[in-house]
């Protein structure tokens, strides 16, 4: 905690959690599908689901889609910016097992086609942890640069990745590595103290036992 | 991190050194986040300058939130003041203005600087901008006000919490008064133990003030609950700068706040369950807005 945690963010309103939480989860969903929404399936859970319409938890949630960081004030027409942009958005309100109360779930379509699901959880005071990508449990806040990067399950996979990002001078902070089985996709959750440019992201996403990489922005305060 | 776990220490360390409370608070951020004091001074006035514009916004725009719960009250309050049909004094008028205008700014998803949260946002910028108006502060004398409040809030945040879900009202509008009435007592010139005196006193008055809002929505009664919150400094303000002291020490009222919000039911911690949200109109509202759907998706959670 520093004295612009207290004194800041700087946000749309009305709510840290229920609005400035969700345009950041929002965010994330966008960048971690890599290209423009055409389509976006989102669902509230708990306080969320009660109360998203005078939230605009709704509208935070599509404006990060679009790339609106949680100080853009078109967060509030993001709703009509979609229509004009040619993403379809619906919305349903859902009860999951074990979920945080202020937790929504983004099924995202590309324009090629590509899907996306993504669930995050808003955990207070702007903050989020993003629990799902598709059907592999993660857990990862945003506060850090953060690379996500399936890859082929087998040696020499992760050393491939470290071993670039070592001569690059980026700095590990935190890494995990997640795999649901033993069917030979894993997936590298990669916390970094530099920011990583998108030629390096490129770099990664080339190396044989990397299937993507992809790159989520340090949140911006 | 903040290097004081009391406000008392705070206090003590500005009397030994001879500084304000503001400057102790940007010597130890500047360690914190490895910034020198002009740029950590203008990423405040960069606050201070949203904080600015939406009381502009507020102002003008008369603009209802999605619920209609709220908006224009703020309009209403300043052609009060401009017609000089406010009882209170300029000061004390300005601030309410502002204060509304800021909270109504946030229920219609405009742009906010939260302090210390969004619900809140509207106490300290309203007694703080209205204080560099009437005193004719420059902006960066405003920003060091900002400072002492943030260094308070801090310790706040540390002992007991700035959260109405955590504490109740106390804790968020609560916190942002007590945080409002300290920066008030340095931008007006009084000493580190005044405006500690000053915090005290602005925080007993609204102990145990419960988070209630219709709806659950951060409009009815937060938007004047932040009215309330920068009245409450103010006065704060002016009993500490005349030599009033609290009897309770400062540290030892900011740990009565946490025993409150700890034992106060959940009802009453931004629920929408308890106290004004679950009155007979505050039931008929929160029908009105979100109809059965509401219902619904409270019985299945």
């Amino acid at each position: 905690m520093d004295v612009f945690d207290i004194i800041g963010p700087i946000m749309v309103g009305p709510s840290s959690s229920h609005t400035a939480g969700a345009a950041r989860i929002g965010h994330i969903a966008r960048e971690l599908l890599q290209e423009r929404p055409v389509r976006a399936h989102i669902k509230f859970h708990g306080s969320f689901a009660r109360t998203y319409r005078g939230h605009g938890t709704d509208r935070a949630v599509v404006g990060g889609l679009l790339g609106m960081f949680p100080d853009d004030v078109r967060i509030r027409d993001s709703l009509a910016i979609a229509e004009r942009e040619g993403l379809k958005v619906t919305f349903e309100t859902v009860s999951l097992r074990d979920a945080h109360p202020n937790t929504v779930v983004i099924e995202a379509t590309g324009e090629s086609g590509r899907t996306l699901t993504v669930e995050g959880a808003s955990v207070g005071g702007g903050n989020i942890v993003i629990r799902r990508i598709n059907e592999l449990k993660v857990e990862f806040t945003g506060e850090y640069n953060t690379l996500v990067i399936p890859h082929r399950d087998m040696p020499g996979a992760v050393a491939s990745v470290t071993n670039i990002l070592a001569y690059y001078n980026i700095n590990i902070a935190n890494m995990k590595v997640y795999r649901p089985d033993r069917r030979g996709e894993a997936m590298m959750v990669i916390e970094t103290d530099q920011e990583i440019s998108r030629e390096l992201v490129e770099m990664l996403a080339k190396l044989p036992l990397v299937i993507k990489a992809m790159n989520i922005e340090k949140c911006r305060r | 991190m903040f290097g004081y776990d009391s406000v008392q220490e705070l206090v003590e360390a500005a009397e030994k050194q001879q500084k304000r409370i503001s400057d102790l608070v940007i010597e130890d951020q500047m360690i914190e986040l490895g910034m020198t004091r002009d740029e950590l001074t203008g990423k405040m006035i960069d606050n201070l300058q949203v904080m600015k514009e939406a009381v502009n916004e507020g102002l003008v725009s008369g603009r209802k939130s999605f619920s209609g719960l709220s908006g224009g009250d703020a309009f209403r309050l300043n052609e009060a003041l401009k017609g000089d049909r406010m009882l209170g004094g300029t000061l004390f008028g300005k601030a309410l203005v502002k204060a509304i205008a800021i909270a109504e700014v946030n229920a219609t998803m405009g742009r906010i600087c939260a302090s210390p949260t969004a619900g809140s946002c509207g106490i300290l910028p309203a007694v703080v901008l209205a204080a560099a108006e009437e005193l004719g502060l420059s902006d960066e004398e405003a920003a060091a006000g900002l400072f002492t409040a943030g260094g308070i809030g801090m310790i706040i945040a540390a002992k007991a919490s700035i959260s109405g879900a955590e504490g109740g009202c106390q804790a968020e509008c609560g916190s942002a008064s007590a945080m409002a009435a300290a920066a008030l007592v340095e931008l007006a010139g009084g000493t580190p133990r005044m405006a500690a005196n000053a915090c005290a006193i602005a925080l007993k008055g609204v102990l145990g003030l419960v988070c209630d809002p219709v709806a659950g929505l951060v409009e009815v009664p937060c938007v004047k609950r932040n009215a309330m919150g920068a009245a409450n400094a103010l006065a704060a303000a002016d009993m500490a700068l005349a030599g009033i002291e609290s009897k309770i020490p400062v540290d030892e009222v900011i740990s009565a706040m946490k025993a409150i919000g700890d034992a106060m039911s959940p009802k009453f911690k931004e629920t929408a369950e308890g106290g004004l949200a679950d009155t007979p109109t505050g039931r008929r509202l929160a029908e009105k807005i979100f109809g059965n759907e509401n219902k619904k998706n409270k019985q299945q959670n």
